[in-house]
């Protein structure tokens, strides 16, 4: 295992990549963003067959509104780009760069989380609970994965930060802060599923 | 207090059972008896290094293969409990409770923690050595795969003693699974051990595919690797595609049952089928993944023991893809009578019918590479030749189930029963008995009797025939499956009764098969050239059993079957004289130990819906993953010093 | 001719295993439904016997003859590779099999979802399962019966069936294949006994404890034999309350009974509409 932790010689390339170590952490955080994928279509799957099993209860119609999942996805795209920004300062070797879009990337994930946690709770307050019927069993099963995701996105960040800021920019920490934000920018390819099959399906059809 | 005492006595605790009291002793004196040996020969700091913290994917193997047979032992007392009270009509050895928790264990520790932990101890113990690598892609995740593993199993199991076993079949068919029809603790062990254990199955296969396609020796493309390491690498692939489904349905009825989701109630919107169809469009492919690897097995003993090369590698590879890409198609044959209309059931037929002709490709395969071969009668070639007219029975019962109409009489019936221990006995068992006796002597450094193995394969083939033969007739007579007990006046008694003397035959097999192993520890010949079959792939080329580092320099290969080709061209002494370098391996944890440890709390906790439990466990979880995370691990060298004397003491230097 | 004569063969050979006195209601159809069903079984079972005794042909050979310890091994050959001639081969002699199997099969499918016998008015009952009985409801006849069922012999019957509780399944298999019953769905059977008789009906799915004795009774009578049954039954038999309705729901076993009507809002419970089922909740039945 000598080979996988030795730097390649003149790697002007992305340090994430330099070590056979990082390359492979990377693929492997790519093969499971796939079983993700599965993961997400099971939960999109089931959504849709339950979407009109409303059991006299509550239905798409009734609690979704626009305003608040259109700012809920103008934050989590937003952050998508800023996290993009941090990968880009990652690359120029630029610590207080990364760390300072990593945070905006983060804040902006928070605002996210808590206007989702407003949602559900303004729904459980309008008698729209779990247990009232599949479609809502559905619905808080895949939104709420998808804002478990974040959130433990947000934890994994701010580690992944304080990382950067102990030891600096090395190919182990630009490899954490590569996949973090490989993973940020998977949930947020999933948010743009969920804003279409879940809330605008909702109001349309 | 009352309180208290009335849950332990009928809630926590099984009571009113003897079997189960005679359980709880056993489990006690067993126990007792561990901690005694540990404590005595003053062991517990060398378990704690050797095992439970290593990452070294070798000794992983070792503990999933042993954790195997213990399971193959408690899945096999489930059957034998089974068949002894259907060997007669109308009997009351057990009540229909018991039994229908016996066959949920049953086939749920025979699927889950026999045959998947089987495979991939061997995988583990194999595939590395195979494509002439150090270790795994992600050793410490291997730990962790492993122990979630264990730990599952083990929360599985415990519910027997405690709080009552899950009694809904292993497939867990809805509504009976939800809470309603079925309350109580039991059915939630099955949720959340059956969870537990696959986060580590899929952490494996990513594990694989990564190992796979990024660590193999220089000059070892994917067409020349060998064909176990193919088998694990597509498995790993339908693992990865799997899995995700099934840790979605497991997570529906808990949540389901624990906060009642109407996921698959049969009121409010939900719907039971549901859970048919998520369960098996994962539970397909599974079948797919525990008879992958042991077709590679299978390829692997076939050709080392008739002394010839694979016969049609390309198209080998190329039918376990077909299989691979057709087992995503074909799940509603699970449940051709479930009220689908013809043009599903058709497709759904076809596309069953379809996945035969890769099978028997392969069949046809290995029949040719016995042609004009050297064909060596070994235990391990024993196993994998019976494999070839055993399982092509179960496979000819598979397309008839797959023809629609028929299946509509199959069904549910010992027809389907036959078929399916047909094709995992014959396939899947077959194959790890074969592994076993394989690479054993790679494992430990000395070879299992040749004649206490033959004895052992005679009894087991003969008694599994004379077992899972008649079932086909009795399923045709209309009994089926799931039965606790049967009337006296339809003609079944006579074919239950022999199929209980095969089952017992397999068990005696089986008690003499855990002899070998403890004699041959003792008294089994050495393995000291490394290499006691002539073998033809890279694991035969390091000493037995393999060092630490698995390869003193890492080899170029040329071509397939490297190993046997670099003895044909007189490339070993060669290789093993290059100048050595310091090997660097990765540093044991505890942490994987320890964080699977925490998610069986957690489990525990949610089975019987002690949420802060289940909450406290989880935080720990998140706590060592944030440890991991901080952690600067850069493992340690090997120097030259001790490879060299490593080296030389296995008459390499 | 070559099927004929095969089907004869398989025919003797089940004659022999009959001679045991065996019952085998598989292979010994009573009705047009499990005649189809029989066909398949015999003909799949007649190509399958050729791939068995294929392999087993070929596996006998090689094993015996290539043992290495032969008295002579000049035709060992260790690095024969492959034969692309023979993978084409025996990959398509297998395709050939599928398709003579799969063309009929698909046909089959598409018939057994019909009535079998076209020319004759069919009958429909309705067909409950519960924990641990079966409930038959005749519409025609405005009758309810438990755990047996009476239908008129060479008349299709047109089951429609559901479950008041776990997901069970019908099966007769002398008179033909099963079919599931799902809570709060509708599934079809069509069943045809050819001769009166009495046929053994039980579940086939595992539905919990007392799953082993839900059985119940198939009993044909000639056409003119099941009308004087009926009207008997419409005489004399108690009226079925939905007091009585919902204990026979509760779990347990309750033998063979009989009613002569059942109450108003059972009616139409094929059309999916069943207040009496789960305590008086409407489930949604979707809209797809």
């Amino acid at each position: 295992m000598s080979e996988t932790h030795a730097v390649a010689t003149e790697s002007r390339g992305p340090l994430e990549y330099a070590t056979k170590d990082g390359q492979m952490k990377i693929f492997g955080f790519w093969v499971f963003l796939g079983a993700e994928v599965v993961l997400f279509s099971c939960l999109f799957a089931v959504y849709l067959a339950y979407l009109h099993h409303t059991a006299g209860g509550p239905t798409a119609h009734d609690l979704y509104e626009v305003k608040g999942f259109l700012i809920e996805t103008l934050l989590l795209l937003t952050s998508s780009f800023t996290c993009g920004l941090g990968t880009h300062e990652l690359r120029r070797r630029n610590k207080a760069g990364v760390l300072a879009w990593l945070l905006i990337t983060l804040l902006f994930g928070l605002g996210f989380i808590g206007m989702e946690v407003k949602e559900f709770v303004d729904y459980v307050g309008e008698g729209a609970t779990l247990s009232t019927s599949a479609f809502l069993s559905s619905f808080y099963i895949l939104v709420g994965t998808h804002g478990a995701h974040v959130s433990l996105g947000i934890l994994w960040m701010i580690a992944v930060m304080i990382q950067l800021g102990l030891y600096g920019i090395n190919p182990v920490t630009a490899r954490k802060a590569f996949i973090v934000g490989l993973y940020w920018h998977f949930l947020d390819v999933v948010w743009v599923f969920i804003f279409t099959a879940v809330y605008l399906t909702g109001l349309v059809l | 207090m009352e309180n208290i005492k009335d849950f332990l006595l009928h809630d926590f605790f099984v009571t009113g059972e003897p079997m189960i009291y005679m359980a709880d002793v056993a489990i006690i004196l067993v126990s007792l008896a561990i901690v005694f040996v540990l404590t005595y020969f003053k062991k517990w700091k060398w378990l704690w290094k050797e095992w439970l913290t290593t990452v070294d994917h070798k000794k992983i193997g070792i503990m999933y293969i042993i954790a195997a047979l213990a399971m193959l032992f408690r899945g096999g007392a489930d059957g034998l409990l089974m068949r002894a009270q259907l060997a007669l009509p109308n009997l009351h050895f057990l009540n229909a409770q018991h039994y229908n928790e016996i066959f949920t264990t049953h086939g749920t520790i025979m699927i889950f923690f026999m045959a998947m932990p089987f495979l991939f101890g061997l995988i583990n113990v194999a595939m590395p050595l195979q494509i002439g690598a150090r270790d795994v892609a992600f050793p410490y995740l291997n730990a962790i795969s492993f122990w979630l593993f264990f730990f599952g199993a083990l929360l599985f199991n415990l519910s027997f003693v405690i709080g009552g076993s899950p009694d809904a079949g292993w497939t867990s068919y809805t509504p009976l699974a939800e809470k309603g029809l079925d309350p109580g603790v039991g059915e939630n062990y099955y949720l959340i051990g059956l969870q537990l254990s696959g986060i580590g199955t899929l952490a494996s296969g990513i594990n694989f595919i990564v190992t796979i396609l990024k660590m193999r020796a220089p000059g070892m493309t994917l067409m020349k690797m060998p064909m176990f390491t193919w088998a694990s690498l597509i498995t790993s692939v339908i693992i990865v595609f799997a899995f995700p489904v099934l840790t979605v349905a497991l997570a529906m009825l808990t949540i389901d049952r624990l906060f009642g989701a109407h996921f698959f109630t049969a009121d409010s919107g939900g719907m039971p089928m549901m859970w048919a169809n998520l369960f098996w469009i994962w539970g397909h492919p599974e079948v797919y993944i525990v008879i992958l690897p042991a077709f590679g097995i299978f390829s692997e003993v076939i050709s080392t023991f008739a002394g010839k090369k694979l016969f049609g590698y390309k198209a080998m590879v190329w039918s376990m893809i077909v299989i691979c890409v057709l087992s995503f198609f074909v799940w509603v044959h699970h449940f051709f009578a479930m009220g689908a209309g013809p043009a599903v059931n058709s497709f759904f037929g076809v596309s069953t019918m379809l996945i035969a002709i890769p099978t028997g490709v392969k069949i046809f395969n290995w029949l040719l590479t016995l042609y004009k071969a050297k064909i060596r009668f070994t235990t391990a070639n024993l196993w994998a030749l019976a494999f070839i007219p055993n399982f092509v029975i179960g496979g000819i019962t598979g397309v008839m189930l797959a023809v629609v109409p028929a299946d509509f009489q199959y069904h549910n019936s010992y027809f389907l029963i036959a078929h399916f221990h047909y094709v995992l006995i014959a396939g899947t068992v077959f194959a790890v008995f074969a592994g076993l006796h394989y690479w054993w002597p790679k494992m430990f450094g000395h070879m299992l009797n040749e004649r206490l193995g033959k004895w052992a394969f005679w009894i087991f083939v003969i008694g599994f025939n004379v077992c899972f033969l008649p079932m086909h007739f009795v399923g045709l007579m209309g009994m089926t499956r799931r039965l606790y007990t049967y009337p006296a006046d339809l003609g079944w008694t006579p074919w239950n009764f022999i199929e209980t003397i095969g089952a017992f035959a397999m068990g005696v097999a089986f008690i003499i098969m855990v002899y070998n192993i403890y004699w041959s520890a003792r008294y089994g010949e050495r393995d000291t050239t490394g290499d006691p079959w002539n073998g033809r792939t890279l694991e035969w080329a390091v000493s037995s059993p393999a060092p630490e580092y698995n390869f003193a320099t890492i080899p170029e290969v040329k071509s397939l079957d490297a190993f046997w080709e670099m003895k044909k061209n007189g490339e070993v002494e060669k290789w093993r004289k290059q100048p050595l370098e310091p090997i660097h391996m990765p540093d044991n944890s505890y942490r994987p130990f320890v964080i699977s440890v925490l998610f069986f709390i957690a489990g525990f906790g949610f089975v019987f819906e002690w949420l802060w439990l289940g909450v406290i466990g989880l935080i720990g979880v998140f706590l060592c993953l944030a440890l991991r995370s901080f952690e600067k691990d850069e493992g340690h060298h090997i120097p030259v010093e001790e490879i060299e004397r490593t080296e030389r003491a296995a008459g390499r230097l | 001719m070559v099927k004929k004569a095969l089907k004869s063969l398989m025919l003797f050979g089940l004659s022999i295993f009959a001679l045991t006195g065996c019952d085998v209601p598989v292979l010994q159809p009573q009705g047009p439904v499990a005649e189809k069903q029989f066909h398949m079984i015999i003909w799949s079972s007649i190509l399958m016997l050729f791939v068995l005794l294929t392999v087993f042909t070929l596996f006998g050979f090689v094993v015996f003859k290539y043992r290495a310890n032969r008295a002579n091994d000049d035709d060992y050959e260790p690095d024969l590779e492959g034969n692309t001639k023979l993978e084409i081969l025996w990959t398509t002699i297998p395709i050939i099999i599928i398709l003579l199997l799969a063309i009929p099969t698909v046909i089959t499918i598409h018939d057994s979802m019909k009535n079998p016998s076209p020319d004759k008015k069919p009958i429909t009952i309705e067909v409950t399962s519960a924990e641990w009985k079966w409930l038959f409801r005749y519409p025609e006849q405005g009758i309810e019966t438990v755990n047996v069922v009476h239908i008129p012999a060479d008349r299709p019957v047109h089951f429609v069936l559901t479950s008041a509780g776990a997901m069970n399944s019908f099966w007769v298999p002398s008179l033909g294949g099963q079919m599931y019953t799902m809570p709060d769905m509708k599934t079809e059977l069509w069943l045809e006994a050819d001769k009166p008789g009495r046929y053994d009906g039980r579940a086939a799915n595992f539905n919990g404890e007392n799953f082993a004795h839900m059985t119940f009774t198939v009993v044909a009578q000639k056409q003119a034999d099941f009308d004087k049954w009926a009207d008997k039954v419409k005489a004399e038999a108690p009226a079925l309350t939905m007091k009585e309705y919902k204990k026979l729901l509760k779990p347990g076993l309750v033998g063979k009974k009989v009613y002569s009507s059942y109450p108003a809002e059972l009616e139409h419970a094929s059309d999916m509409d069943m207040p009496g089922m789960k305590g008086g909740e409407a489930s949604e039945h979707g809209k797809h």
